[in-house]
């Protein structure tokens, strides 16, 4: 039930990615972006992570689906797009073939179960998965933490700067 | 797996039933609209002429392109929203945990949240939140009116 959950959410994953690079109009493939961000966001549940799927959902599905919108708007793209870039197509079925030919190596060859670590299964279900998450970044990865603050504000700095020059 | 894990499971054996509900109940949700937009797509009245497929009804006729390119401000604001929404999921995750982490954990977030709080005090102050003609183009245009 489960296995078959999975390739239905999988297939619609795919179709929806591919409907991203295949619509002639921008605003369709950014539609088609949302449902990819929405699945991943139910593949992340389907692997125990609540918490990803919630920030999938929030920032991706949300904020950075806004953010492409609007470029969409400010780019204004008209008939320049829809021509099709054909010179590329060869390299390109070359590269994705030869990925594909290391990907299928690699998962037939590869240990992809990893080894068990400190945290296991069994103290994410006693301990909660988000409070697991919120209690090592406040104790093992705080620098990272209080840097993340810093980045934040430099990038809200330079959005200004960018902007703002003349309005 | 290896025979190293013992006892414990390896995943967690709730949680597919617990989502089965959540599930099922998209999936009602999703048919009843399907359902809904099938049968007014099928028993309605459709007209189609060339008139009727103007995008304004009453005789105003639309001369240019309707791609207008959007204001700057609006982009600002879409930047900011993903900025302050990346710090609501950072304080979220303090708050699942706060009594857990105690006040060493509260003196933490709350540094976050004050570098981020000058960040919004710089905004305010910049204008970058104004909309409309920035204060120095204004003060010019009033001293051009006079």
């Amino acid at each position: 039930m489960e296995i078959l959950f999975f390739y239905l959410v999988a297939f619609v994953t795919l179709v929806s990615g591919l409907l991203v690079i295949r619509c002639q109009s921008p605003v369709n493939s950014a539609l088609a972006l949302v449902n990819t961000f929405f699945c991943l966001a139910v593949f992340y549940v389907m692997l125990h992570a609540p918490f990803m799927a919630a920030i999938q959902i929030m920032v991706y599905a949300g904020a950075i689906m806004v953010l492409i919108l609007f470029v969409i708007m400010l780019l204004n793209l008209g008939t320049e797009s829809r021509q099709r870039y054909t010179r590329g197509v060869v390299w390109s079925s070359i590269a994705s073939l030869l990925m594909l030919i290391v990907a299928t190596v690699t998962i037939k060859t590869g240990q992809v179960t990893g080894a068990e670590g400190e945290i296991t299964a069994h103290t994410v279900k006693s301990v909660g998965h988000t409070e697991l998450i919120g209690r090592t970044m406040f104790t093992e990865f705080l620098l990272p933490f209080e840097i993340a603050s810093i980045l934040l504000l430099v990038a809200i700095v330079g959005a200004v700067v960018l902007a703002k020059k003349e309005v | 797996m290896s025979s190293t894990t013992g006892s414990l499971p390896t995943t967690a054996p709730i949680l597919f039933e617990d989502y089965l509900a959540l599930g099922i109940y998209v999936g009602i949700a999703l048919f009843l609209v399907a359902i809904l937009l099938l049968l007014s797509w099928g028993l309605g009245h459709r007209t189609r002429s060339r008139i009727k497929n103007e995008p304004y009804e009453s005789g105003v006729y639309p001369t240019d392109n309707a791609r207008l390119k959007g204001p700057v401000p609006f982009y600002l604001v879409a930047i900011f929203f993903i900025l302050f929404d990346i710090e609501v999921i950072f304080v979220a995750s303090w708050a699942v945990a706060y009594d857990r982490l105690g006040w060493a954990g509260f003196g933490q977030v709350s540094f976050f949240t004050l570098v981020l709080l000058v960040g919004l005090l710089h905004l305010w102050k910049t204008g970058a939140l104004d909309w409309g003609p920035s204060a120095a183009r204004q003060n010019r245009k009033n001293q051009d009116i006079p």
